[in-house]
């Protein structure tokens, strides 16, 4: 089963969750495999102490063009629907605008005197890691400087499938966009990760809302429950979305999420609310596929 | 001047301390460029507003009347988007960047661009100037192009206005959203929390925001939850030469106003946090 943690608001505490749910899922003795997804920012790994086994680097296309075969047809920039292509053919100019090309190839399709070459440029990595038990994790990161992260949170969600695992957990990205999407469509169950604040409630309606349009399965989790207000309590039962826990708001989780620790290894509380948690995800989950 | 927030983690406290920052500057443009998930106008609720649709793509579908299953979309597809459902070729939406080369290419004219969603700008007045927001359609791609309209929008309106202040409520992550909002920005905030994800973050925001500009200023939020990561922070922005504004303590009051729908700087304008945001406003504004 494929879990993503994800959220619409960021900091609301996906990782936390993330980590501390696999950590549990581990100790109840599933076979479970962390993935973080979140490839601009990834920090699920933090809180783990691994060894790096391996990198692939993630390549998008690029076109090279050939100035000394380009006949300035202009058909190239015609193609481009990303405004890629810089084009002034009464100065002779021509040059691709790296950061805007999406590498759809359709320049060099379009392009009929052989001016335009293939190429790739690296725009991240996804690699693999293993603790000291022989657990793997992987962690998807896009190159700073770049902008794609799609292809790396696909090649992400890729590699982790083809490991075998019962329990892929996926750290999903912040927002209800494009990156968010792609990791949900791949997920057989959702756990969305809110706080009771004006905030929380308003990116997290925009997060249902995205996964009813793709008909997606999942449940709330509240966190730092007892500040804010009742309004996302409200919300969730007028709406009869599935309220899988609630975390309490305290100085201690966060102090030791501050330190990289997991609180499941130090506060007995926690540790029985996430193992109360993770019978609930695997019971939800199992009940609807 | 244009004046940006960001951080590479989300929910360090980016949009309640932009916000202080907006009903400081008094008469300002106010733009939230976090657009899958804007906040700012919970806080500065606009009167009189003006919402328009925006187009930001495209998606290609297959009319299978005319198709004649080639297979050629496909074979030209770099992203994975066109599958075999069937024996019919069809058109994951999602995967589908809407680069066109399969409606361009198509022997027998089958594919059809389609507008892809409906996302929504919005501009009104609220009681420090005017705000412009934007909510991209669920799930929908292209948020840096959406980005850069919402940015064409308040440039505009700040000349028709003659308000001088731009004040931006950046989205998290430092991928493509990052970059629209950072672009030709005058200055940008970033605003960190002490933990080891924050700090992480915050070195690789620092990275690709230096490639960029110059001018950067960092604000430690929540600063007394961990005083070493604080430190760590502190010497790393030392280091880089970027000056840290104000360190503000955690505080439930950010909440509470938040809940009220108010600014800090409005709740409870004497408070310590309250002090320090002002200290930070005048040196990033006068320098």
């Amino acid at each position: 089963m494929n879990i993503a943690i994800a959220s619409g608001k960021g900091g609301t505490g996906k990782t936390f969750v993330s980590t501390n749910l696999f950590k549990t899922f581990q100790s109840l003795g599933h076979s479970a495999l962390l993935v973080d997804c979140d490839v601009e920012c990834p920090n699920s790994l933090l809180f783990f102490d691994l060894k790096k086994l391996s990198d692939t680097i993630v390549k998008e296309y690029r076109p090279i063009i050939d100035t000394n075969k380009c006949v300035y047809c202009g058909l190239c920039y015609e193609y481009c629907e990303y405004n890629a292509i810089f084009y002034v053919p009464e100065l002779k100019q021509i040059k691709l605008l790296d950061n805007l090309c999406h590498g759809c190839k359709a320049c060099t399709v379009a392009c009929k005197h052989g001016a335009i070459e293939n190429s790739s440029t690296e725009i991240g990595q996804v690699s693999f890691f293993v603790d000291s038990e022989k657990h793997i994790f992987l962690e998807g990161r896009l190159k700073e400087g770049k902008i794609a992260s799609i292809p790396i949170i696909k090649s992400t969600i890729k590699e982790a499938l083809s490991l075998s695992s019962d329990f892929v957990l996926i750290d999903s990205s912040p927002g209800t966009s494009c990156p968010f999407i792609q990791t949900a469509v791949r997920s057989d169950y959702i756990v969305l990760v809110t706080e009771p604040t004006p905030f929380g409630l308003s990116d997290l309606k925009q997060a249902v809302e995205t996964l009813d349009s793709i008909n997606k399965n999942y449940g709330v989790i509240i966190n730092r429950s007892g500040i804010g207000n009742i309004e996302v309590y409200d919300y969730l039962e007028k709406n009869k979305i599935p309220i899988i826990a609630e975390i309490p708001f305290s100085k201690e989780i966060a102090r030791y999420y501050s330190e990289g620790k997991l609180a499941v290894s130090y506060l007995s509380e926690i540790k029985e609310l996430f193992e109360e948690i993770s019978n609930k995800i695997i019971k939800n989950g199992n009940s609807i596929s | 001047m244009e004046i940006a927030f960001l951080s590479g983690k989300g929910g360090t406290g980016k949009s309640s301390i932009c916000s202080a920052f907006i009903s400081l500057a008094k008469n300002v443009i106010a733009v939230d460029c976090d657009v899958d998930a804007a906040n700012l106008y919970l806080i500065f609720p606009p009167e009189n507003t003006i919402e328009t649709s925006y187009i930001s793509g495209k998606n290609a579908i297959i009319h299978q009347d005319k198709c004649i299953e080639c297979g050629l979309c496909k074979e030209l597809c770099q992203f994975d988007a066109i599958n075999i459902i069937e024996g019919k070729f069809e058109i994951d939406p999602v995967s589908c960047d809407g680069c066109a080369l399969c409606f361009r290419q198509c022997p027998s004219e089958a594919i059809e661009m389609i507008d892809s969603d409906n996302s929504k700008l919005f501009f009104g007045d609220f009681r420090n100037g005017s705000i412009i927001y934007g909510r991209l359609s669920p799930g929908e791609e292209n948020s840096g192009k959406f980005i850069n309209v919402v940015r064409t929008l308040a440039k505009e309106k700040s000349k028709e206005l003659g308000i001088e202040n731009i004040i931006i409520d950046g989205p998290p992550g430092i991928g493509c959203p990052f970059m629209s909002t950072i672009t030709g920005v005058d200055k940008v905030i970033i605003v960190t929390e002490p933990s080891m994800s924050g700090l992480f973050d915050l070195k690789r925001t620092i990275d690709v925001a230096k490639s960029i500009m110059q001018e950067i200023y960092v604000i430690i939020n929540k600063y007394d939850l961990n005083l070493e990561v604080t430190n760590q922070i502190k010497e790393y922005c030392l280091e880089m030469n970027i000056k840290i504004v104000a360190c503000l303590p955690f505080d439930k009051e950010i909440v509470d106003a938040m809940i009220n729908s108010k600014t800090i700087i409005e709740y409870n304008y004497d408070s310590d946090i309250s002090k320090r945001i002002k200290e930070a406003y005048q040196i990033v504004f006068k320098s």
